[in-house]
This record gives C-alpha cells, sequence and structure tokens, in this order.
C-alpha cells in the first residue's frame, strides 16, 4: 500500500463522511424536536438535482449550493405540513417523501441528464496548511463544504445546547403538551425544525451532484439518505457522536473500493480477498451493532431518543 | 393560526411544483444531451445461434397495413450516455432505416407488473407489432406476453428465454471490442498499471475484464490490470471513488464495466487515462478518453423491423459481434502510436472475416493453468459460463 493510497483512504473518509454528516445533522435536528423524517433520500436527490441545475444554469457552485437547500427545505415543508400540521403518521409521510421526491427529480432532472458539469467545487488548499504532509491534504485541501459542514455541526450543537430556541426545541421533542404549556409553538418548533433539517439534506445532495458524483442521474443518492437516517440513531442524537459516526461510516465508504487493492493481511486473513459486497452492508453492521450496545447501557435509564419522537401533538387531544 | 401557516405552506407547495415544472419544460425538445449512466442491468448473456432474421413465413404475421409499429421498453432514461442511450440511437437509426413508427417508454422499473402495464398499453392502445425489451430483469413476464399475444413479435436484449415463433433474445460479443480497447489502453499507459472498475463478477464483466487485459498485453506484455469491485451498476460517488482509488494505488489508465461516467470524470480530475463503456464518451472527460468499446443496436433492429415488415421473422437466440458491426470500437484519441492503430484495425478485421476471436489459445489464468491450449478456441457456452481471471488480472474473480 502506498502513501498515496493511505492518504487517498482518508480524503475520501472525509468526503463521504461530510456527505452523511450534513445530511444526518438534519435529520438530527428534526427528531430532537420530535419528528421522524424518513424522506432524507427524496430531499437529497431534489437537492442534487436542483442544485445541478442551479449550478448548470449560473455557473457558481454556492448560488447551486443555497439553492439546493432552498429546495429541500420546501421539500421537508411538506413533511411537516402533513405530519406536523396536520398530524399524519410520520412514518407513511416520510416513506411517501422518499419515493415521491425520487420521482420528482427524475421528472424535474429529465433534460439535464448527462450534461457536462462545469462548474463545480473545488479544493481549497488552504495556503500554508496545505502543504503539510499527509495531514494537509487529508484536513486542508478539502473543498469549502467540508469546513462549512463542521461549522454547521458547531452551531447546531451550539443552539441546541447553549440557546433558549435550542431548549424549546428539544422539549418539543421530549414533551410536547409541557413545551406548549411553556407558550412555545410546538407546530412552528417542529415545523421549523423538519424544513431546516430538509435544507441541509438538500446541501447535501448537491454537494453529491456538484462534486463527488458531478451531474445528475436518477439514482445518484444511492441510499445515503438512509445512511443519514441510521446515523442520527448511531449517533444517539448528539451532534458529536454524530460528527464521529459519519466518520466511521465515511470510512467503511472510503475502504470499500480501497480494501480491494491493499494487500495486507490481518490475522492470517488476506485483507483484499474480502468480498466487497460484504464490506458494502458494513455501515449498516455497525448501525445494528451500535443500537445493541445503546440499549444495553440504557436497559436501567430512559433512552437518549427523544421521548416524543414520532408521535404528532393535537393540543386537547389525549 | 394552523390554518393561516397551513395555506402558507399550501402556497408554496404549489409555488415550487410549478418552478420545478416550467424548468423542466424549458428543453423539452433540446436534443438528448449528451451521455451519462443508467441503471442498466445486464446480465447473463444468450446462448449463440445465427443471426436472427431467418425468412420463415408466418401466418399469423401477415401484416394488414404494411407500416409496422416497433415499441421499445427502456430501463434508463435515454440521457443516460450509457447503456439505455445506446439503445435510444438504435432505435432511431431503425426508423431512419425502416419508416417504421417507433415508440419508447424509459426508466421502466424491472418489476413485472410496471412491465406489463408498458407493454399492454403499446399492444392493446397503441398497435404495436413488436417489442423490444432491453434489460434482463423484464425476463419472466416478456416470457408471459408473448404468450398471451401471439401476433406481437417480443425481443429480449439480453436475455436467454425463447419460443418457438414470436419470442427471441439478442445480445453482442462486446468482448470482442473490449479486446481492441485494451490494446489502446496498454498502449498510452506509462505505469504499465490499469485500473478497471467493475460491477459484479458475473460471466459477462469476467469475460470483458479477461478480453481487455489480453488486448492490453498484446501491445504491452508487462501490464497489469488491477480490478476492483463496486457491486453496483450505477452510484456515480462509489464508482469514481472506486477510480480515484485505483489512480492513488498506481494506475494512470481506467477501463470500467458501469453505467456512469463518474470513473472517467475521477480520472480526468487525476490526470489519468480513461476506456469508457457503452458509448462514446469523450464529451465527458476529454482529456483523459482514450477510447471505448460500444454498442450499435441499428443495424439489429432494422433486422427485425424489416423482417416483422415482411412476415419472415422468426426467433432466434442471436449473439453478434464485430463482423454484424453490433459492437464496436470508438475512435482513438491522438496520441494512440499509429503502429498500435494499425495493429486494432488488422485485429477488428481478423474478428470480422472469423479468422481469429480474442479467447484463442494458449491464455492462462491467474495461476498459471492453462485453461486454454495453444491453437484451441474457447467455444461458446465456455465463455458464456467464464468464471476466472487471466493471467495478468489482479483481483479476486470470486469475491
Amino acid at each position: 500500500m502506498s502513501e498515496d493510497a493511505l492518504i487517498g483512504l482518508f480524503v475520501a473518509t472525509v468526503q463521504f463522511g461530510t456527505l452523511v454528516f450534513l445530511a444526518a445533522l438534519g435529520e438530527l435536528i428534526a427528531e430532537r424536536a420530535g419528528v421522524l423524517n424518513l424522506g432524507v433520500e427524496g430531499m437529497m436527490a431534489m437537492g442534487a438535482v436542483s442544485g445541478f441545475m442551479v449550478g448548470l444554469e449560473t455557473g457558481s457552485p454556492w448560488a447551486a449550493f443555497f439553492a439546493a437547500a432552498a429546495v429541500g427545505a420546501l421539500v421537508g415543508g411538506f413533511h411537516a405540513l402533513v405530519s406536523v400540521v396536520l398530524g399524519a403518521d410520520q412514518v407513511v409521510s416520510g416513506l411517501a417523501l422518499t419515493i415521491g421526491g425520487l420521482g420528482l427529480a427524475a421528472y424535474v432532472g429529465r433534460n439535464v441528464v448527462g450534461e457536462r458539469p462545469e462548474t463545480l467545487f473545488t479544493d481549497l488548499g488552504i495556503a500554508g496548511l496545505a502543504d503539510i504532509p499527509w495531514i494537509g491534504e487529508i484536513f486542508f485541501d478539502q473543498p469549502p463544504v467540508v469546513y462549512l459542514a463542521v461549522l454547521l455541526g458547531l452551531a447546531v450543537w451550539f443552539v441546541l445546547a447553549r440557546t433558549r430556541l435550542g431548549l424549546a426545541l428539544r422539549a418539543a421533542g421530549e414533551s410536547a403538551p409541557t413545551t406548549d404549556t411553556a407558550g412555545h409553538s410546538v407546530m412552528a418548533l417542529r415545523s421549523g425544525a423538519v424544513m431546516v433539517g430538509g435544507a441541509f439534506a438538500g446541501a447535501a445532495g448537491s454537494f453529491l451532484s456538484l462534486y463527488m458524483a458531478p451531474g445528475w442521474v436518477e439514482g445518484t443518492v444511492a441510499g445515503r439518505g438512509w445512511i443519514a437516517v441510521a446515523l442520527v440513531i448511531f449517533g444517539a442524537w448528539r451532534p458529536g457522536r454524530l460528527a464521529l459516526g459519519a466518520l466511521l461510516f465515511g470510512f467503511t465508504l472510503a475502504l470499500q473500493p480501497r480494501l480491494q487493492s491493499f494487500d495486507i493481511e490481518v490475522l492470517g486473513v488476506e485483507l483484499n480477498r474480502i468480498s466487497p459486497a460484504l464490506l458494502g452492508i458494513l455501515p449498516f453492521v455497525l448501525t445494528v451493532v451500535v443500537l445493541v450496545i445503546i440499549s444495553w447501557r440504557y436497559r436501567h435509564r430512559p433512552s437518549p431518543a427523544p421521548a416524543a419522537l414520532g408521535l404528532p401533538y393535537r393540543r386537547e387531544e389525549r | 393560526m394552523a390554518k393561516k401557516l397551513l395555506l402558507k405552506l399550501l402556497v408554496v407547495v404549489a409555488t415550487i411544483t410549478l418552478i420545478a415544472v416550467g424548468c423542466g419544460n424549458d428543453d423539452d425538445d433540446a436534443a438528448p444531451a449528451e451521455p451519462a449512466p443508467a441503471p442498466a442491468t445486464e446480465a447473463p448473456a444468450p446462448a449463440t445461434e445465427a443471426p436472427a432474421p431467418e425468412p420463415e413465413p408466418e401466418p399469423t404475421e401477415a401484416p394488414m397495413d404494411d407500416e409496422v409499429i416497433a415499441a421499445f421498453v427502456f430501463v434508463g432514461p435515454v440521457g443516460d450516455a450509457g447503456w439505455t442511450w445506446a439503445h435510444d440511437q438504435g432505435r432511431r437509426y431503425a426508423e431512419s432505416e425502416t419508416g417504421a413508427t417507433t415508440l419508447f417508454v424509459e426508466s421502466v422499473p424491472e418489476v413485472a407488473e410496471d412491465f406489463r402495464a408498458v407493454v399492454v398499453d403499446f399492444i392493446e392502445n397503441e398497435g404495436a407489432d413488436v417489442i423490444f425489451a432491453t434489460s434482463f430483469g423484464y425476463i419472466d413476464p416478456m416470457e408471459e406476453l408473448a404468450g398471451e399475444y401471439p401476433d406481437v413479435v417480443f425481443e429480449h436484449a439480453s436475455g436467454f428465454k425463447m419460443n418457438d415463433t414470436n419470442f427471441g433474445n439478442y445480445f453482442g460479443r462486446m468482448y470482442q471490442p473490449r479486446y481492441l480497447s485494451g490494446m489502446a489502453a496498454g498502449a498510452v499507459t506509462e505505469a504499465n498499471q490499469i485500473g478497471y472498475v467493475a460491477a459484479f463478477p458475473i460471466p459477462e464483466v469476467l469475460r470483458g475484464i479477461n478480453a481487455f487485459t489480453l488486448g492490453a498485453q498484446r501491445v504491452n506484455p508487462d501490464v497489469e490490470v488491477h480490478v476492483t469491485w463496486t457491486s453496483t451498476w450505477f452510484d456515480p460517488a462509489v464508482e469514481g471513488d472506486s477510480a480515484a482509488a485505483l489512480i492513488e494505488a498506481g494506475a494512470d489508465v481506467i477501463a470500467m464495466h458501469q453505467d456512469s461516467t463518474a470513473p472517467g470524470l475521477a480520472a480526468q480530475e487525476a490526470g489519468a487515462r480513461w476506456v469508457s463503456y457503452n458509448s462514446d464518451m469523450s464529451a465527458f472527460a476529454p482529456d483523459a478518453f482514450v477510447t471505448a468499446p460500444v454498442w450499435n443496436w441499428g443495424p439489429y433492429y432494422t433486422r427485425i423491423i424489416d423482417a416483422v415488415a415482411a412476415g419472415t421473422y422468426s426467433p432466434g437466440a442471436y449473439w453478434g459481434g464485430m463482423d454484424d458491426e453490433i459492437v464496436a470500437l470508438a475512435p482513438l484519441a491522438a496520441d494512440v502510436p499509429a503502429d498500435v492503430a494499425a495493429d486494432i484495425d488488422a485485429v477488428a478485421a481478423s474478428m470480422v472475416d472469423g479468422s481469429w476471436d480474442v479467447f484463442t489459445g494458449e491464455i492462462r489464468d491467474q495461476d498459471g493453468n492453462v485453461v486454454v491450449a495453444a491453437g484451441e478456441t474457447m467455444d461458446d457456452g465456455s465463455m458464456l459460463g467464464m468464471t476466472f481471471f487471466v493471467e495478468g488480472v489482479v483481483g479476486n474473480a470470486s469475491p
């Protein structure tokens, strides 16, 4: 295994990690407010296609990124309307969003399929730091979205943990009647959280179509939205753990192609003979393992999941 | 309060829908853009037989009107630059050659109910005389429909089922142009390491990798072909990253058996070269592009439609090669040396006249065992069931 290959492994880890982290961070916000949104895959697809189209039109990856976030927020708004405002089942509405979002994205993008992307995010190459051996290429020569994701992660942690808004949001996720009694609008808090979550998913989608897999065709998102949903559970609904989990998931995604060309033996097992199909399920196996650990560790305590997650709230209804 | 919010949201949703629809329609009539990829599920290739149209008049087929209506069921979008794009080019070619009316539906899932609904609509409402279905997964509903509509001809790409009257299958010897593309790749690699991003370890893909490797070795005996399995037909993020990983590991040319263009974009980004697949994808990564083994379905579609029009159709299991032009090699990049280009032409000519084929001995597998003895040529059955890698491939044939 060459030095280049090893650096490449970590560069790809950070990028795949960023992709799922952004989407999962959005889902975390929604879930902390008590709304499960299984529509991440659909929101990412809508973000990917709309971001790509705006990128083609304007030539600006940032315009594309924010347009994708706006579209993600609007699509998330649909889930808010159906499940928060109208109180419909969150699972059904979220699944509908995934299926509908994938279909709508295919329709909206049918005329840009195969367009050659001209304007993409480029690696930042932070002056001075990017030239440090190893570390430089992995941490200081990444596309700007990577750094933005770090800032957003810190911001989400700060808002949730240190502000009154965050307290109210978390309260909406733990006990909606209490939040209501305290004078906060559960509906506004939850709808807002779902829409912000949608914006994050949409933005993550545009990171795919404008950097990681430039272009648009149906199937571009390829299940990353579901990884994001799993990641929130993996991260026990906390931004810090989510970031660690995202890097771990990113690592497994980056490992899959690379392990096949690494000629190393661990405990008598030639790593490059491990089936790539098996490697592909690693993120999901990890999730199940962590679920087991969480339920074991919390067997005498309340689970880390928001208590009101998935429960619609209607005032005066018991 | 709730009502107001609801109204606002409704307005917002309605607005996006309008915007979406508006954007979508903008360039409806623009020509299908240059290629990108599609989820083509290619799979077991058919058994071989003589090229399809063999005169054998069928009473049931007597066309009242002489205009044939040919309907195509595509698994991906026609703008995908890959598998479906190539079939659509074939459809257009056949339409202009035969004057037949052609219809198509894109992105039809490989789900029996969906496929059936599309085909029944073609037959009942559009009067289709011949159905071309272009993905392996349609095989079972296709067989049923062929039984239910004996007056309609059913032709299945990449399938293996057929009957005696109205249901045939067709595929091409893609391994032939793969070999030629390997020659070009072997000539342009400086590292003598070529990366091959591959979908699934099925015979069709193994055959392609082996043919490519044998071609590369013909012009460059030192070359190694490193294979990475993606376990996807179409996942641009994984396929692009797999190409990047192969380049990091030392490869300077990337070949692929995938339906996305992502490996090419990754190669261009890294300053490496690229052998694409399905169609000439040079527009996507012009600096990286070397050549590509490509599909050319038009002549076959033309022959079938002509046979249906003449009432002479009889089903076959067609596996055509360079001689029938169903597979071909895209133009070579300018830096492929002239002597190699001339050699490629000569080898292609020997495939066309049938004097030589790719799997002619002596060929050894990865472990050095002789799999085809000197002077012998592998039969079609063995090619269709191929499960090994030839010497020079680095990777795992049964991961």
